[in-house]
């Protein structure tokens, strides 16, 4: 084992306890957003990085981080930035706390090598490139996650892209699921209109039993939808309104000026009467074979 | 009054507006929230934190929760600085708006919720505070 390598290791032995108060301090003054919650779990990082970082000093070299002995440096980097990244840090806040070591190690070995100025600068600068290298880790996983994210969401948004079903002839049914954020409702507004187009309904059932929350965003994306469809010909019926939703409305102070149901089951019983159909109880439960 | 927790997170996109729904919704829930206050509360969320990044250009929320007695609240702050509000009155009229929006959200969110607040500075930002309790 090389010198080098001691003087990391022997100082955060030494000092772990003020290396660690020092470097929370400094990543909470950085940090600018956080909480009693996110700082509890940052404290815990921190001191299971510390363990791991003089684990792997002990064995490894600092120029290459890319090598065995760091992986559980690594993978706990790893953790750190799916976390954040799914959390929705940007890279330099996510990268801060690796970087945020830098000033309590250099004050450490200002304090240990103050006789020695050419060791100070050499140790200093060692020190330096592999927190670099671990922080430029972090920024590496980070971006991988968000394109992960990203990935998954397009695909998610395909899947979503056209859920309008025929429920009977010239009735349609849009039942809406998740966040409607506007470049979803675009997509799914396009695709039931096309669909009224194609098949000449005269009744579309709007379904919002999947919608968590109807905001101002939400109600003016619907009445938009709404109004498109009359135009196309086609009368909307809004069903799924559960009344956690329906108080919220009206205190909000929406109007939606659309005909509503509770289920969708109520929905296609007003369409039907509408249409002119109607489905009665046979007289006689059918017998099983006749037709 | 005591605060049970505190925290804050980033507002700059829509996809931060999706999160700030999802925080407050699993604060309500661990404060003990009913359905509809919950419901009430997240959507007067979701409305101030539409506001913060779309006219504010992006800021934070701090989320508290809090208790009185018996009583437990979340209280919301939203801060952004950007071009501030002139007239606040005229923005908390139903149906004004500069963004082509219902104008609803900022008189919706105060009907929501049982303590509304709002400070702006034209040219330094803005700040809602709004709290509901159970
Ligand atoms: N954080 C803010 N910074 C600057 N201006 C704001 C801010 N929040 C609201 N405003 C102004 O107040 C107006 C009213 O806001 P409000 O949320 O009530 O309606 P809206 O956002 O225009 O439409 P809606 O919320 O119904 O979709 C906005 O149009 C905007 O001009
Ligand atoms: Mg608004």
């Amino acid at each position: 084992m090389s010198d080098r390598e001691n003087i990391i290791l022997r100082l955060i032995d030494r000092h772990s306890q003020r290396l660690l108060r020092d470097w929370l301090a400094y990543q909470q003054r950085e940090a600018k957003y956080g909480g009693t919650q996110r700082e509890a779990e940052t404290a815990e990082l921190a001191r299971r990085f510390l363990d791991q970082l003089r684990a792997s000093a002990r064995i490894a070299q600092f120029e290459d981080v890319e090598t065995i002995e760091w992986r559980p440096i690594r993978e706990l980097l790893e953790d750190l930035s799916r976390d954040r990244a799914v959390q929705g840090f940007s890279p330099t806040e996510t990268a801060t706390f690796i970087f945020s070591l830098k000033e309590p190690l250099f004050a450490l070995l200002r304090e240990e090598l103050r006789d020695d100025t050419e060791r100070l600068v050499r140790e200093t600068s060692t020190t330096s490139r592999l927190i670099d290298r671990l922080g430029l880790y972090t920024i590496e996983c980070y971006a991988r996650t968000r394109e992960e994210v990203i990935r998954r969401q397009q695909q998610e948004l395909l899947e979503l892209s056209t859920p309008v079903v025929e429920l009977w002839d010239g009735i349609l049914a849009l039942p809406l699921i998740g966040t409607l954020d506007s470049a979803r409702t675009q997509i799914v507004m396009e695709s039931l209109l096309q669909h009224i187009v194609n098949s000449g309904a005269e009744i579309a059932i709007i379904d919002i039993t999947g919608v968590p929350t109807v905001d101002t965003l939400v109600a003016q994306h619907l009445i938009k939808t709404i109004s498109a469809a009359r135009l196309m010909g086609a009368d909307c019926i809004l069903s799924g309104i559960r009344p956690q939703i329906a108080q919220t409305i009206v205190h909000l102070g929406l109007e939606l000026n659309v005909v509503s149901k509770a289920t969708m089951a109520d929905a296609l019983a007003l369409a039907l009467r509408r249409s002119g159909k109607a489905i009665t109880e046979r007289k006689q439960p059918a017998a099983p074979g006749s037709s | 009054m005591q605060i049970e927790s505190d925290d804050r997170m980033p507002l700059r996109t829509s996809d931060d507006v999706v999160r700030v729904r999802q925080a407050v919704r699993a604060r309500a829930v661990a404060s003990g929230f009913s359905l509809v206050d919950q419901t009430k509360i997240v959507t007067a969320a979701s409305e101030i934190a539409r506001n913060t990044v779309d006219y504010g250009g992006g800021g934070e929320l701090r989320i508290e929760a809090l208790r009185n007695g018996q009583r437990r609240g979340v209280r919301l702050t939203f801060s952004d600085s950007g071009p501030g509000i002139r007239d606040i009155d005229q923005a908390m009229r139903d149906g004004y708006t500069t963004g082509n929006g219902l104008g609803l959200g900022l008189s919706g969110a105060k009907r929501l919720c049982n303590e509304f607040d709002i400070k702006s500075t034209a040219g330094s930002g803005t700040t809602v505070t709004i709290a509901r309790w159970t």
